[in-house]
């Protein structure tokens, strides 16, 4: 308990001084000046959806070839992360192309991805809520977030040979490419701030999954033997 | 029995059932006929415009009328609990699997053979001399669809809301899919018709991909 309390109140430091950097420490940037510095928690948003959505797929093949419970609370928890991430890039994307690109919104290949890749992981949320029978919703769960992770390379390569807008690679985009060292040392750190906040929200989440499983299944013996106990009289009787 | 046996058996079973009645297939015809009237009242397209936008429209009606037809797949066997039965035959999931897979196809198949015809006439689209490029398309199309929606039709029979779900969980998996089949056909339509082959060759990779994903996964799908 106590080196959780410690380790968010590390966590919180760390976001907080990340965000003051961003804003503060970082340098200008030449073209696109104070808007650039929302890339600071876009890119690590995305980052960190990136992970989560990767932690949902490691779990649902696992859950599959091991049967264990706990990789399927481990893969909901990791989506529910990931959704959430996903809607931060989502939102301070269109922030910042706005001003920069003059629209909200464009259905380049990047984007689209995103989008894409959100609407499939709240279905895939969803689908666990209408799923009722717990060794169902977990299998078949699995199944679907398995075809959703096959899925996103389709949708970018898709997308990339239909129409594309993004920006070229930043890093290791070519010759050009790279940005002033300070500005990277900021992005590194904001990715890890960010991440520092995501793993414990997802450990959380995940110990919370835990206890409901737990739970349900002491219900359903608790039922079990509340109807035994009811049966036992006529049982006697004959 | 080996699976393409198996597989065999039940695509008569399929077919004997909704022949009987042909309920699903009517159905199907119907509405995807629908989609592409009210097509035309929303946008009224000049000759032209539909060329440009026809593939895109003929597409959504196939989509569509896909996620209705292949929500019965799987819900009408849990009915009488006959999903259990098909179980506990000496076949492998793969092929109850597949046998769905093949039925589904014809209908899909039938019901587009209905409806590009009825789509060539509506919006002034010319396909003589495409015919055999158009069938390469729509069969490469109509696998992709097929293989998710039939794996995603076995998924939802389990939940509630059954079949709103399977549409929520078809259509966004199937985007790659359409962006492939909408422009290989739009290459088909437009004034020197050409076979986009990035596009068929995409669309063969999605089949390939989800057939591979559905085959070792159906083990999954089938356990009670």
């Amino acid at each position: 308990m106590k080196s959780r309390i410690v380790g968010s109140a590390f966590a919180a430091a760390l976001i907080i001084f990340a965000g003051y950097a961003a804003l503060y420490i970082a340098p200008e940037e030449a073209t696109m000046h104070e808007i650039q510095r929302i890339f600071y928690f876009h890119v690590s948003a995305w980052v960190a959806t990136f992970t989560a959505f990767t932690i949902v797929f490691v779990s649902n093949v696992a859950y599959l070839t091991t049967r264990s419970q706990r990789w399927d609370s481990l893969g909901v928890s990791a989506a529910e992360v990931g959704v959430a991430c996903c809607s931060i890039g989502l939102i301070t994307g269109p922030l910042w192309a706005k001003p920069v690109w003059g629209i909200w919104w464009t259905w380049d290949a990047r984007l689209t991805t995103t989008f894409i890749m959100w609407v499939m992981y709240i279905c895939y949320l969803m689908l666990r809520g209408l799923l009722e029978d717990p060794r169902h919703r977990a299998t078949l769960s699995s199944v679907f977030g398995i075809f959703a992770f096959l899925d996103v390379p389709l949708v970018y390569m898709s997308n990339r040979l239909w129409r594309t807008q993004h920006p070229q690679p930043v890093f290791f985009g070519g010759p050009n490419s790279g940005i002033n060292p300070t500005m990277a040392k900021v992005f590194l750190l904001c990715m890890v701030a960010v991440l520092v906040v995501m793993i414990p929200v997802l450990l959380d989440r995940y110990r919370l999954e835990c206890m409901r499983c737990e739970m349900e299944e002491l219900r359903q013996e608790i039922e079990l033997r509340s109807l035994d106990a009811q049966s036992r009289p006529v049982k006697e009787a004959l | 029995m080996s699976t393409a046996r198996a597989a065999a058996i039940l695509l008569g079973k399929e077919l004997r059932l909704e022949f009987r009645t042909r309920e699903l297939l009517n159905a199907t015809i119907v509405f995807a006929i629908v989609v592409e009237v009210l097509f035309s009242f929303a946008f009224n397209p000049t000759p032209a415009e539909s060329r440009h936008y026809g593939p895109g429209l003929l597409w959504i009606a196939f989509l569509f009328s896909a996620s209705l037809m292949l929500h019965p797949s799987f819900a009408r066997e849990q009915s009488n609990d006959t999903l259990d039965a098909l179980r506990m035959a000496p076949v492998s999931s793969f092929s109850i699997l597949l046998g769905k897979m093949l039925a589904n196809f014809v209908f899909l198949t039938l019901a587009e053979v209905v409806l590009v015809p009825v789509f060539a006439v509506l919006y002034d689209v010319s396909l003589a001399g495409i015919v055999g490029r158009l069938v390469l398309v729509l069969v490469l199309g109509t696998i992709g669809v097929i293989v998710t929606g039939t794996v995603f039709s076995a998924i939802s029979a389990h939940a509630r809301m059954r079949e709103l779900l399977l549409p929520l969980l078809m259509l966004p998996i199937l985007a790659p899919l359409l962006i492939a089949a909408v422009e290989s056909t739009s290459a088909l339509f437009s004034q020197q018709p050409y076979l986009d082959q990035t596009w068929v060759a995409f669309l063969a990779g999605f089949d390939v991909v989800f057939f591979t994903a559905s085959w070792l996964l159906c083990d999954f799908l089938m356990e009670e």
